[in-house]
């Protein structure tokens, strides 16, 4: 039999269902291969005796006929979601010593479901970044590498660490929050599935809040199927959220039929951006071409107000971003620094708990959001929002989902873009779009580069319809058959 | 627009957050920069466009105003820097 850790979600499920492993067994794996992957850095708060008490109990379930949906299966969760007892730091100096009371809505469904948890995972600092070079623990490092090359690749951000821990086979599945592409551009990176569902699918309650409009949960898992599993265990609706949907969860497992006969795809055509490297305008023509066997038509569509979304998207997050991080004062939670007075306290704690990228967001978000800039900035930004959203809306009258590329890279080198905060803005050129938007979104791997690094392909779906972009991404995995995995070079000597 | 370094203390200052002198030269270019790039924006017609301001299509919820939670002020206080019989404490404000 395979090693447990490189079971899928859905064949752990099985697995322990026929009882040809146990629960324990299971966790003990994964908890063994966590350690021995701590090279990557993708864990900041490992939980192994939290994990193997909790697959214990899961044994008990088991063996006792009352098994939950996701019983004694271990996942890592993405350090922005509040942990009851278990400290949450979203990846910043300024929450370092914070322990919550009280568990996420997301994370609490996770566990009502009986799935274990492993530890919590490392991501760009208060999840702004697409590196993962952002956090105040440290970068994590891809569990891929090129071919032949020893140098340090960037897992993509934010939720970098839930990505490497999947691709790494250290965890089945992992959580991860998307607000520009956080979920899908990492996905892509590490050569897994992620996807954002619609906003307002998965509660936001209890996930440290970066920009509320855009913040929106999600699973990362090896296989299509694998996602619609933790997705059906995360969605739902939360009155604790006020914008949390109150609509019933289908089962997005039976979603995936396979069937896409006369399923319409759109290709946006401005996504055909200039510079763009050959190898990512391949895989997107092989994923049409994929699709087209497999019964689905394939039309081009406009998006034309795409080149604006980037320019939206960097007025948006940093100014709901600057009005979410006013929190952190030094009075209430997290960091203190002494100063001379109440202000001194405030500036002293805030300028030494932020790192870098953080402060340069809330910098710029106060900035658009100040007296005499708020209407020439702000809203400027969430009419042209308005505007890229109605492009979607057009498009979606002729065509149930959209096929792009996930990102305009494979995963470049460590510190590559870390000098010019506009050359890492732009590789969520293609996931930003739909975040303004709302829209459910796939990254799903479809090949390797010449150089052997993942390449992933997306699918954007209308509001809700989870179901159709899953169904595609199921076809679209089976013609890609990815099976290649990375060297476990962590492991060596 | 460029940003000069009056603006940036000025902004920072609006933030709470204290920026070295030594790294505002640097912040008002990077910020310029990221400024000149979002003025992009300024190509688009948004004349009777109204501002997006909800992502979900329906409006926002209503509930009963009554507590639906509390009572419990050793959770509240459980990670503040410094408490002092029920109450958070700050630096002495008034003189």
């Amino acid at each position: 039999m395979a090693a447990l850790t490189d079971l899928s979600l859905a064949d752990a499920r099985d697995g322990l269902k026929a009882r040809k492993f146990s629960a324990t067994e299971l966790t003990r794996a994964h908890v063994e291969a966590m350690a021995a992957a701590r090279p990557l850095n993708a864990f900041i708060t490992e939980t192994p005796e939290r994990a193997l008490a909790m697959a214990a109990e899961s044994d008990k379930r088991i063996a006792a006929g009352t098994a939950r949906p996701l019983e004694g299966l271990p996942i890592a969760i993405k350090d922005l979601f509040c942990t009851k007892g278990v400290r949450t730091t979203a990846a910043s100096h300024i929450l370092e010593p914070f322990v919550p009371t009280y568990e996420s809505a997301v994370t609490q469904k996770l566990f009502d479901d009986g799935a274990v948890m492993l530890g919590k995972v490392n991501l760009d600092e208060f999840a702004m970044g697409s590196s993962n070079e952002t956090s105040y623990f440290g970068p994590v490092e891809n569990p891929w590498r090129r071919i032949g090359e020893n140098r340090s690749r960037v897992p993509g951000g934010s939720s970098g660490g839930s990505a490497a821990a999947v691709s790494g086979r250290f965890a089945l599945a992992a959580t991860g929050t998307d607000t520009g592409g956080s979920i899908r551009q990492p996905a892509a990176f590490c050569g897994i599935v992620g996807i954002k569902p619609t906003y307002g699918r998965c509660s936001r309650w209890g996930i440290v809040a970066f920009a509320s409009s855009l913040d929106q949960a999600g699973p990362m898992t090896r296989t299509v199927k694998d996602a619609a599993i933790m997705l059906r265990s995360m969605s739902g609706f939360d009155p604790k959220d006020s914008t949390s949907v109150d609509m019933a969860v289908p089962d997005y497992e039976k979603a995936l039929t396979g069937n896409i006969k006369g399923l319409k795809v759109g290709i946006p055509e401005e996504y055909r951006v200039d510079g763009m490297p050959k190898e990512i305008e391949a895989i997107w023509s092989k994923g049409a071409e994929w699709l087209k066997a497999a019964g689905a038509t394939i039309k081009p569509v406009k998006l034309p107000l795409t080149k604006y979304a980037l320019p939206t998207y960097y007025i948006v997050a940093p100014a709901e971003c600057s009005s979410n991080l006013a929190r952190y004062d030094g009075v209430r939670f997290g960091l203190r620094e002494k100063g001379d007075d109440l202000t001194g306290m405030y500036e002293g704690t805030r300028g030494a708990g932020f790192g870098r990228e953080v402060r340069r967001r809330i910098l710029i978000g106060t900035y658009v959001l100040s007296a005499g800039y708020y209407d020439a900035y702000y809203l400027k930004a969430q009419r042209v929002r308005a505007l890229i959203a109605r492009d979607f809306a057009n498009a979606f009258k002729d065509v149930d989902v959209l096929l792009a590329p996930t990102a305009p890279s494979a995963a470049f080198a460590r510190g590559e873009k870390t000098a010019d905060p506009i050359a890492m803005y732009l590789n969520d050129v293609f996931t930003v779009p739909a975040s303004l938007a709302g829209l459910p979104g796939i990254s799903v791997p479809a090949g390797l580069s010449g150089e052997g690094l993942p390449l992933g392909l997306q699918l954007i779906g209308r509001a809700y319809d989870e179901e159709t972009v899953l169904r595609t991404a199921g076809v679209l995995e089976q013609a890609a058959q990815f099976n290649a995995r990375p060297a476990t070079w962590w492991k060596q000597n | 627009m460029a940003l000069d370094k009056a603006t940036v203390t000025k902004i920072a200052r609006l933030a709470r957050l204290r920026v070295a002198e030594t790294e505002k030269d640097g912040l008002a270019g990077e910020l310029s920069n990221i400024l000149s790039f979002i003025e992009q924006l300024d190509e688009v017609d948004t004349k009777g466009v109204e501002p997006m301001t909800s992502v979900v299509a329906v409006p926002l919820r209503r509930r009963t105003d009554e507590v639906t939670d509390g009572g419990k002020p050793e959770d509240i206080l459980a990670n503040a820097p410094e408490a002092t019989a029920g109450f958070f404490t700050i630096p002495k404000v008034i003189e």
